[in-house]
């Protein structure tokens, strides 16, 4: 067996031969935040007004880059949980501990403050009503935030023409902790009410308050039986968590006889402990 | 904008250490081993698993698993950079090199050409030069740290070409065609990088 080094901070010595279509790079804008809204103990939403943003389909996501004031930069991802309709953007982060970017996002930045940013990013894990229905959105703790977008842009079309709601009948299935850490829950539930279309599923994982009528477990191939529309129906599927979530929803799904072309995943998080390949 | 904007009270916490030359720019070294695909994991037998170097035209090579576990294996210490930002450093992988598999395919009458398609289970494809698979810059990887890969990082066997950003090492890979012309991937054709350079930071179609 050889035992090979491989520097990976070789930069390739070869320009790319012929190339797929140029077109031109994402430029870095600079937003204003003009507001910043708590969600949940651990979770803000930022609105920035973005001059010469070009638009975004709803499940797309943005780069940050924050600077130092020594030159030092950190770039993150994160997704955008407005609607393409809506005039400003917003972001919600959540907050991780041991987090370098996110601990600045929600903690320091403050209304006036400015931010720089790239986008919109991505073009498969997106949704508009022009695709059509019946939709099913899975989601998991902060992985609800491009699935928001999806909601809010299905909303904002569908107020301005309410013949189209019944071409994309939506279902919802969310879990997280606790009632507390449901992000958007003032908003999820009139736009459940006032919209025979949307079905709203919350499952609550660790505690759950009095009277609680919802789900009280971690999502799981019965659940899914219950929820999502039947695979007969070929619902188009977009499934956002944590990686053991994701994992185990989308092999349920199509366990359950849904097309895996279907299933469109967003995944965050580690899998486990350094090292773990698992 | 050319001069970066200072972010006011930002200080950030991933300045030089040991480590810090071995991160791309926008990059940071996670301890971790996320995982990030578009769609279900595909899990693919061993018994019905082979693996496919198919000409532009004309004949294919192929390999069973237990042919292709016989094939000389590698062992590979390497740092990976996901387009997503996170970098992990000195992975150790095993698998063949392409090396290998192009040598074997040329002599089995497999025509080559200056590009290559990666085509995987579930779909997934990515498009590499063949100067960026050749010379010992390539792998189709099945063990990692040891141990044989798990379905949600791509096994049985993934590609592993850790000099570009990680989306090109395709998991569940089982396929490579030769291309007369280049042609975008999955992820190449929604807006990302058709090359991929984590050192130039390519991440988006557009970068320079």
């Amino acid at each position: 067996m050889v035992t090979r080094g491989v520097s990976s901070g070789t930069a390739a010595t070869r320009e790319p031969g012929s190339s797929t279509l140029r077109s031109a790079a994402i430029a870095w804008r600079l937003a204003t935040v003009v507001d910043v809204v708590t969600e949940t103990p651990r979770a803000r939403t930022l609105v920035l007004d973005v001059p010469g943003w070009p638009g975004h389909r709803a499940g797309q996501h943005v780069d940050v880059r924050l600077t130092a004031d020594d030159g030092y930069q950190a770039e993150r991802s994160y997704s955008i949980a407005s609607a393409p309709e809506d005039a400003r953007i917003a972001l919600t982060v959540q907050r991780l501990d041991d987090g370098e970017v996110s601990p600045y996002l929600t903690d320091v930045l403050r209304g006036g403050d400015r931010l720089e940013l790239r986008g919109p990013i991505g073009g498969y894990f997106v949704w508009g009503v022009a695709l059509g229905g019946p939709l099913f959105l899975v989601a998991g703790g902060s992985g609800i935030v491009p699935l928001m977008a999806m909601l809010r842009h299905r909303a904002a079309v569908l107020t301005a023409n309410s013949d189209a709601r019944h071409g994309v009948p939506t279902r919802l299935l969310y879990s997280s902790r606790r009632w507390e850490d449901v992000f958007y829950r003032a908003e999820l539930a009139p736009l459940a009410e006032d919209d025979e279309t949307l079905e709203v599923a919350l499952t609550l994982t660790h505690e759950a308050p009095p009277g609680w009528t919802g789900f009280r477990r971690l999502i799981d191939r019965r659940m899914l039986a219950e929820v999502a529309w039947p695979p007969a129906e070929r619902p188009k599927v977009f499934v956002c968590g944590p990686t053991p979530l994701v994992e185990a929803v989308a092999t349920a799904l199509v366990e359950l006889g849904h097309d895996p072309a279907l299933v469109k995943t967003e995944r965050f998080g580690p899998t486990g402990g350094s090292g773990s390949a698992a | 904008m050319t001069e970066p904007f200072v972010s006011r009270g930002f200080r950030g916490r991933g300045r030089p250490g040991a480590t810090a030359a071995r991160l791309p720019p926008g990059q940071y070294e996670t301890p971790d081993f996320p995982v990030l695909s578009a769609g279900p994991t595909p899990r693919t037998p061993l018994a019905t698993w082979d693996f496919l170097f198919r000409g532009a035209d004309g004949p294919a090579a192929r390999w069973t698993w237990d042919e292709f576990q016989a094939l000389p294996h590698e062992t590979v210490n390497t740092d990976i950079h996901c387009v997503t930002k996170w970098s992990k450093l000195d992975t150790i992988w095993e698998g063949v090199s392409l090396d290998t598999l192009l040598a074997e395919a040329a002599t089995r009458g497999v025509k080559s050409a200056p590009y290559v398609l990666a085509v995987s289970d579930g779909g997934y494809t990515t498009n590499l030069p063949l100067a960026d698979v050749a010379g010992g810059k390539a792998w189709v990887a099945v063990k990692y740290q040891g141990v044989p890969l798990t379905p949600e990082h791509g096994g049985p066997a993934r590609l592993l070409v850790p000099h570009l950003y990680f989306w090109k090492s395709a998991k569940w890979v089982r396929q490579l065609r030769f291309m007369e012309h280049d042609e975008a991937g999955f992820w190449e054709s929604f807006g990302y990088h058709n090359y991929g350079d984590p050192w130039r930071e390519q991440r988006y179609s557009g970068d320079p």
